[in-house]
């Protein structure tokens, strides 16, 4: 059965297709033998995490890949932003912010829910972190 | 039935609140759980106190600060009434939260390394954190009772004789599960132990008698039953409460202080220190007044009757309730829907003015025994119509297009279906 949904109520709101896409079929999931560092976040509202795990030479990523549980907003951002971290240095990651996910999912986010799509880039952040502490 | 189901239409105008749109839709507020909706009777009856009375208590020797002093401890005496306690039983704190810390910390001074403190596996975090914390502070034990799958604990508790408190939950605020307190305090008695109840979501929602359930202390909070928030009460035996060292110290908890020590208040005032929330006692009294016209009675079965609806509107839908069938449970409907995360879920809802709780609620350990990392969760209220039960459905539903899940099909995680 084919019913057709207000597009004010999905379309035009968070949960676009291509949102929905990635969220059902996440890009560059699992984790990498000899990674540089792991790291999980938690996001305490819901319990949701994420670990991100990335490849590092150069102080450039050379593979990245996450994994976790979540609703379609912390797992999209995660997968849209996994795309597009390969050849970037540590240093151009560590300036990402808030607008820079905000632009990778395209959508009206809330206050509530940004922090379900700010919690990739923190998990990848805190890993970046810890493996610059660690040297 | 018909003057039980047609509580909610009856109260809703009492309700400003629910008069009000919410994204261009009539809003259906189902999340009374995690804090109610005030009727104007409460907020009028605030008002009028500060426009009134206002002064502090217990201090000025005038006209004012005595009508302030009257219609505080007036508010102790209509508070205690309602759950069957005597006035200087009843101590008005912040909220459960406050009340649940007074105790852990003020009944474990007394004991001895080893002590065991029985808890169960739904607690709220208000009622797991404090006597975890004190317990790991003063070397205490913390033993929780296990929760079977339908959501209820088992009926020996396995006291031994180290089990000095058992504090449990009257009703869970995931599962609706009602515990039978009564026997439980029965058997913490039996066993040498003082027990202590989680009342957040009973008083609000059916009737509670302290005398007739035995138990030794109780604690709920305001906000949750129509009243204001930073109100909320602790109700002790008054031979336990004067053998209790105060938790906060300060002014209004003394009855004589010199430089080298003090002489703690009669109570309820020892466990009151400070300026108290005065115009918040005033609307938590109010509140009552507004429930004892209605009848708990009749608030519980009208909640009951929307309860067994919710499961026939709901359960067709592919979405599982958690906790026990209806009949002996409470209006909190946690409920999973297979393929869409709880906050997803909310987010949809919203759009359609349709306010619920999505999350842990306050209970991670318990997330845990149930397998999920978190659930919606709907919980009903005198407010509550058949018509608000007809809409979460029909958004549900919507919910589910949006996600293409009407094969039910578990989605699968990026790591496999793992948590």
């Amino acid at each position: 059965m084919t019913e057709t949904i207000d597009p004010s109520y999905a379309g035009e709101g968070i949960y676009r297709e291509f949102i929905l896409d990635h969220y059902k079929n996440p890009r560059n999931t699992g984790t990498l033998p000899n990674a540089s560092f792991s790291h999980k976040e938690f996001n305490p509202v819901c319990g949701d995490h994420i670990t991100f795990t990335a490849r590092v030479s150069d102080e450039t990523i050379q593979e990245a890949r996450f994994q976790g549980h979540g609703c379609a907003i912390s797992q999209a951002a995660a997968s849209l932003l996994s795309e597009t971290l390969k050849g970037k240095t540590l240093e151009e990651i560590k300036t990402l912010q808030r607008e820079h996910m905000l632009e990778l999912l395209s959508i009206p986010i809330g206050p509530v829910r940004t922090k379900c799509a700010m919690l990739g880039l923190v998990a990848l952040k805190k890993g970046i972190e810890e493996y610059e502490k660690n040297g | 039935m018909i003057t039980t189901t047609s509580l909610g239409e009856k109260v809703k105008e009492d309700f400003p609140i629910l008069q009000k749109p919410m994204n261009g839709k009539p809003l259906v507020y189902l999340d009374s759980s995690a804090t109610s909706q005030r009727p104007r009777q409460v907020l009028e009856a605030m008002n009028l106190f500060y426009e009134n009375k206002n002064a502090n208590v217990h201090r000025g020797i005038y006209r004012l600060s005595e009508e302030a002093t009257v219609a505080y401890e007036e508010a102790h005496t209509t508070v205690g009434a309602f759950i069957g306690a005597a006035m200087e039983e009843t101590i008005f704190t912040k909220n459960t939260t406050e009340s649940l810390n007074l105790l852990a910390y003020s009944l474990t001074k007394k004991l001895e390394k080893g002590d065991e403190i029985m808890l169960t596996q739904m607690e709220h975090h208000s009622n797991l954190v404090p006597w975890q914390q004190l317990a790991q502070e003063r070397g205490l034990t913390v033993r929780f009772l296990p929760v079977s799958k339908d959501g209820e604990l088992p009926q020996d508790l396995q006291l031994s004789n180290k089990t000095k408190i058992v504090s449990v939950t009257h009703m869970s605020n995931v599962l609706g599960t009602i515990n039978p307190v009564k026997e439980i305090a029965k058997q913490a008695h039996d066993a040498g132990a003082v027990c202590v109840v989680d009342a957040a979501q009973s008083v609000p929602h059916f009737p509670v008698d302290v005398q007739a359930l035995g138990v030794d202390f109780l604690a709920f909070s305001g906000h949750k039953m129509l009243g204001p928030t930073g109100i909320g009460v602790l109700y002790g035996k008054k031979h336990l409460l004067e053998g209790m060292d105060p938790f906060l110290y300060g002014g209004d908890m003394i009855r004589e202080v010199t430089f080298e020590q003090t002489q703690f208040n009669d109570l309820p005032w020892k466990f009151e220190a400070g300026t108290p929330n005065i115009a918040e006692a005033v609307g938590l009294a109010a509140a009552v007044d507004y429930l004892k016209k209605l009848g708990m009675d009749k608030v519980f079965a009208h909640e009951q009757s929307l309860t067994q609806y919710a499961f026939e509107r709901l359960e067709p839908l592919g979405v599982t309730i958690h906790g026990p069938p209806p009949g002996n449970r409470g209006g909190v409907l946690s409920f999973s829907v297979p393929g869409i995360h709880p906050h997803d879920l909310s987010t949809l809802l919203d759009q359609d003015g349709i306010a619920i709780r999505g999350g842990h609620h306050c209970a991670m350990p318990l997330m845990g025994v149930l397998g999920v990392t978190g659930t919606a969760r709907a919980s009903l209220y005198l407010y509550n119509t058949k018509d608000d039960i007809d809409r979460l459905a029909e958004s549900i539903e919507k919910a589910k297009k949006v996600f293409n899940q009407d094969d039910a099909g578990q989605r699968p995680t990026s790591n496999g279906g793992r948590r």
